[in-house]
């Protein structure tokens, strides 16, 4: 492994690591958990280069949190082994501890301490302190747009705030991988901008990132590649562009109608990928919006149906995960 | 300092920022104990004659120069408190009863019962006649008049007080009495046991006859010498019955011009209580703090479990102890305790406590479920601890099998300890009992607490 060159400053050295630098990152393989009878995780792989953000993107259940959890060296898996920065985490977790930075889903702040001395303290957990302590700290505070309420208390802070210094919190030790799972719970639009700028920011600087959520449009801003996950299980791992490929269609149709539809007669129109019909709302994939949409609309026209509304959408993750799986994301 | 030293300083340092930026459980912890003891250390002082009187009516239905005199006996005794009734139902709305004599029995006992009053004795009609002939027996089987006490049932330990003062008083009273030249009583109890019975045999033994008479003659001298006396002008009492010894009661305290200091006790007690308390909050925070995700990250980062607890553990030991000396030094401020026994003791059982405090609380943590649960069950466990440990009320004066159950329970040993370091002034020696049973009883504790220790929720 080749040594890093000497940081400019303590959230700097991403390019450089890029650059000039051998199994940096974070790798896992063939990941599996178990609790008793219950599969949780099974088989599960991913990779995180430096300078690259990485969803991982399924409902409550999935195995997400454990996954993240089996990374950070919180559980220990059954299976499988974890990389970071070309270092086996089974045979050296004080290094690859290091190496993260770990978000948890929950505000993990000590509410009645100030914002710097929360830092300040999770710093010297990874052995900071004096002087570069301090410097790291206000740094991480800065990043996140909170150096003027250093000395303030998270419990006179905003939700917003209180996810912005959840996100310092793990920045203070400059690890080369960050691991946010669900970062943006619960707070409004304003902040969740402002977390997305400060993640594309620490993107910038070379860190490897992996993002758990069950926003899909967060994961189709943010992240340069999505792994789906299922009941513990990958069920697709592939860039935005990419997934979108695996779609039957990338355009859609939705159409409330009256009358008796024919929907397998409709099913062999030019151009109809898919169709489905629920509660007379008709949803059809088509394969080109542009030209396909008058031919559908006059096909249901001659066959007696009386149309009421159109619409028409592009397909997004939440349509891929239904693809997928047959359910909703949020099911 | 290595990176392990520097968070085990840095996890150790937060906890007391922590403890010491809560200022409503600062209160609890510092100040409350600091009150509570001050109130019983007040309560059980020494030397108070405000409580130490026994509230008690003397109801006089003979009104004798015997019964006025016992009466004015009783009134006098410094054990007692005896009131005339219509004084004392003038005074009872105030919650005073005082000194001396009650009109009626109805009233006495009113004021028994809504325990205004201890007890109310009651000198039958005729008392003054028969009591001296009943101290020899009676005369023609007649029976010795009966004196009623009406005690309160809550304060029963009052009646054998009451008891032994009256026996005193009334045999004083009545022996005097009794050889009294002025008392017919002797000459008819003579003339009685001389007296032949109906069926012309007499009942007592000519043995018995000639020793009594042989008393009688004896007593008749000691009149005729008070006679003499008398016309002599010789104002000596008339003898009687009396104590026949007194009594010098020595407090043994820490030292000849020691004395006892009720404080210490009290403060040893609640210090070991709202110590404990801070105890439970320190487990019941653990259980907030994995709840809240800090676990998590505190688990993530390059630092084992065992480093973790152990930083618990020294925080908690730490605030305990640091809690216990701000409250004696307010003891020694404020209230005149003193050190008297060792002061490397004091501070060892002041360790040791703090230890025990800190593994309690993992403890709490390990086998709660969640913090709502946990701290009811955690509250009551510490309630029933300090109880039988003796905060509360000397555990010397628990019913001896209870006395036994509380050496099982370790809050008994610290008070012990810190009562022995103390008000009894013993040495290093003493304290070693209880420094090493708190610390059993801590190893206990952590060892169940890390077997059972649950990181996640």
């Amino acid at each position: 492994m080749v040594l890093l060159t000497k940081m400019e400053s303590p959230f700097n050295n991403g390019a450089a690591r890029m650059s000039g630098t051998i199994g940096v990152g974070l790798t896992a393989a063939n990941l599996s958990k178990r609790y008793g009878d219950r599969s949780v995780v099974n088989d599960v792989s991913l990779a995180v280069q430096p300078g690259e953000i990485v969803g991982l993107l399924g409902p409550n259940g999935a195995g997400k949190t454990t996954t993240v959890s089996m990374i950070c060296g919180l559980v220990k898996p059954d299976h499988g082994s974890i990389t970071i920065s070309g270092v086996d985490a089974a045979k050296n977790s004080d290094f690859t501890k290091r190496c993260i930075g770990l978000v948890p889903q929950d505000i993990a702040l000590y509410e009645t301490l100030t914002a710097l001395h929360n830092l300040e303290l999770f710093g010297a957990l990874y052995g900071l302190a004096g002087a570069e302590l301090r410097t790291r700290a206000q740094t991480a505070l800065e990043l996140v747009g909170l150096a003027d309420r250093a000395n303030d208390k998270p419990a006179t802070f905003s939700g917003g705030m209180k996810r912005r210094l959840n996100i310092a919190a793990a920045l203070v030790h400059d690890p080369d991988v960050l691991i946010l799972d669900e970062p943006t719970v619960g707070i409004d639009p304003q902040s969740r901008n402002a977390i997305f700028d400060n993640l594309e920011a620490l993107k910038a600087r070379g860190k490897a990132i992996i993002y758990t959520t069950h926003y899909m449009e967060e994961a189709e801003r943010l992240c340069d590649r999505i792994i789906i996950m299922d009941h513990g299980k990958v069920i697709a791992s592939d860039t935005l562009a990419g997934l979108y490929t695996r779609l039957p269609a990338s355009q859609t149709l939705t159409v409330d109608f009256e009358g008796d539809l024919d929907l397998p007669a409709l099913k062999q129109v030019d151009g109809v990928s898919e169709a489905s019909v629920k509660n007379n709302q008709l949803n059809i994939a088509l394969n080109d919006l542009s030209n396909d949409a008058a031919t559908v609309l006059v096909w249901l026209g001659a066959h007696g149906l009386k149309v009421n509304h159109v619409s028409s959408g592009r397909a997004n993750l939440e349509t891929l995960f239904l693809t997928l799986t047959g359910r909703q994301l949020r099911d | 300092m290595n990176a392990k030293l520097t968070a085990l300083v840095a996890l150790v340092r937060k906890d007391i920022v922590l403890f010491f930026s809560n200022k409503r459980s600062l209160l609890i912890t510092l100040a409350a104990p600091i009150a509570v003891a001050a109130f019983f250390g007040t309560l059980f002082a020494p030397g108070s004659d405000k409580l130490s009187k026994v509230p008690i009516a003397v109801i006089d239905l003979d009104r004798s120069a015997l019964s006025q005199k016992i009466v004015a006996a009783l009134s006098a005794d410094a054990a007692l408190s005896v009131t005339p009734l219509a004084e004392t139902a003038a005074k009872a709305d105030a919650g005073i009863v005082e000194q001396s004599q009650v009109q009626t029995m109805a009233q006495a006992i009113a004021l028994v019962q809504n325990g205004k009053l201890r007890a109310a004795i009651v000198l039958p009609a005729e008392f003054g006649a028969h009591a001296a002939e009943a101290l020899f027996g009676g005369i023609d089987g007649q029976k010795k008049p009966q004196v009623d006490i009406d005690f309160d049932p809550s304060q029963s330990m009052v009646l054998g007080l009451v008891r032994g003062i009256l026996a005193q008083h009334v045999m004083q009273a009545v022996s005097q009495s009794a050889f009294s030249p002025n008392n017919p009583a002797v000459a008819r109890f003579r003339e009685a046991i001389e007296r032949p019975s109906e069926g012309g045999a007499n009942i007592i033994s000519p043995d018995l006859k000639r020793d009594l008479s042989t008393m009688f003659d004896s007593i008749a001298k000691v009149q005729a010498r008070q006679t003499s006396s008398a016309d002599k002008g010789d104002s000596a009492a008339t003898p009687g019955f009396s104590m026949p010894f007194t009594t010098n009661a020595t407090a043994v305290t820490s030292g000849v011009d020691k004395k006892y200091n009720s404080y210490a006790q009290s403060f040893a007690g609640m210090s070991v209580q709202f110590i404990l308390f801070m105890g439970v909050d320190f487990g019941v925070g653990l259980l907030l703090a994995r709840r809240m995700g800090l676990w998590k990250r505190l688990r993530a980062a390059p630092i084992s479990t065992r480093l973790l607890l152990a930083s618990s553990i020294a925080s908690c030991t730490l605030i305990a102890a640091i809690v216990m000396s701000i409250i004696y030094a307010a003891a020694l401020a404020f209230f005149k305790v003193r050190i008297e026994g060792s002061i490397v003791g004091f501070i060892g059982v002041m360790w040791a406590f703090g230890f025990l405090t800190a593994t309690f609380g993992l403890l709490i943590a390990a086998i709660g479920k969640t913090p709502e649960a946990t701290r009811g069950l955690a509250i009551f466990a510490t309630l029933l601890m300090v109880m039988l440990g003796g905060a509360w009320v000397p555990s010397f004066v628990f019913p001896e099998w209870l006395q036994t159950v509380s050496l099982g329970v370790p809050t008994r040993w610290a008070i012990d300890g810190l009562s022995a370091m103390t008000w009894r002034g013993l040495g290093l020696e003493a304290a070693l009992a209880p420094i090493g049973v708190l610390m059993a009883f801590s190893a206990v504790f952590a060892m169940i607490a890390i077997w059972r220790f649950d990181w996640e929720e």
